[in-house]
């Protein structure tokens, strides 16, 4: 392996390392949940991101092939980290918080933790 | 009868690509058992799954993927300069309304979770009609920006792609 792919493996690691840090710091540091909730946002992308690019180079570096496992673990991490974010949100929503401490939707219907949709629609043909 | 066999076509060739992606060796064996399931699962889904999405501009996925990855990078390092320089007082969290012009639940589903995959900003809830977004804002002093800027980046582009 040459200097040049240990030079950039070991950046991508530092700033992943970095970043994962300064997410968990983020948890101790913010006092409110809703706002504990952006820490794990950032060590998810380039936290995870970066170890995943040194991953990628440290192989293609070894064995001349590419390795797809990482785009991989990237794509499950973009469909998943969203939805556990809505979740933790919404579970925090209907626990802790009253429709009047949220701004109103500009539509004549409210947010939907809260409100009925305007009729149940079906999506069966 | 071709929609009844391949429901979500787009869904059968992801399905296809991560088997292949999964097992990291290409021979014809991974191809036919990948095939097998992007043809049985999508049949077995979609009745969970009913309408297929319409995508007119399919090269401008790319395009939206390029920019939503500049922005994470960008916006990682803004918030972890919050986290890191800003006394705990001085962040000033928000909830920030933002209408919908989206109608198709694909479109709306890729727009939160880029709401969310972007350091920042974390999608809550929808309107029950569907016609706004709320969006919780780690840090910010002016609103009216960060709901334009997810309009005028995001939501624009996924106008275009999901029309």
């Amino acid at each position: 392996m040459n200097f040049f792919a240990e030079l950039l493996i070991s950046a991508a690691l530092v700033v992943s390392g970095v970043f994962g840090f300064v997410g968990s710091f983020g948890l101790i540091k913010l006092k409110h949940p809703l706002q504990r909730l952006h820490a794990p946002t950032k060590a998810t992308t380039l936290g995870v991101g970066g170890v995943l690019i040194a991953s990628m180079i440290f192989f293609f570096a070894k064995t001349g092939h590419v390795s797809v496992h990482e785009l991989l673990i990237t794509l499950f991490l973009f469909l998943t980290a969203p939805i556990t974010a809505n979740f933790i949100a919404k579970a925090y929503m209907s626990r802790n918080l009253r429709k009047g401490d949220l701004p109103d939707p500009p539509g004549e219907y409210g947010w939907s933790v809260y409100d009925d949709p305007p009729e149940s629609r079906s999506d069966r043909p | 009868m071709f929609t009844r066999l391949v429901p979500h076509p787009i869904l059968s060739l992801t399905l296809l690509l991560v088997w292949l992606g999964l097992v990291n060796t290409f021979t014809l064996g991974n191809l036919l058992l990948g095939a097998l399931f992007g043809l049985v699962i999508p049949m077995l889904t979609a009745p969970y799954w009913p309408n297929r999405p319409t995508i007119a501009r399919p090269l401008k996925i790319a395009e939206y993927m390029l920019v939503v990855l500049w922005d994470i990078v960008v916006a990682n390092v803004q918030v972890a300069a919050i986290i890191l320089f800003k006394r705990e007082p001085d962040i000033r969290s928000q909830w920030i309304t933002v209408p919908l012009e989206l109608t198709s639940a694909e479109a709306i589903t890729v727009l939160a979770g880029t709401i969310t995959m972007t350091p920042g900003t974390v999608s809550a809830t929808l309107a029950a009609d569907g016609s706004a977004i709320l969006v919780h804002c780690l840090h910010t002093d002016d609103p009216d920006d960060v709901r334009t800027e997810i309009k005028t980046r995001y939501e624009r582009r996924l106008l275009e792609i999901f029309p």
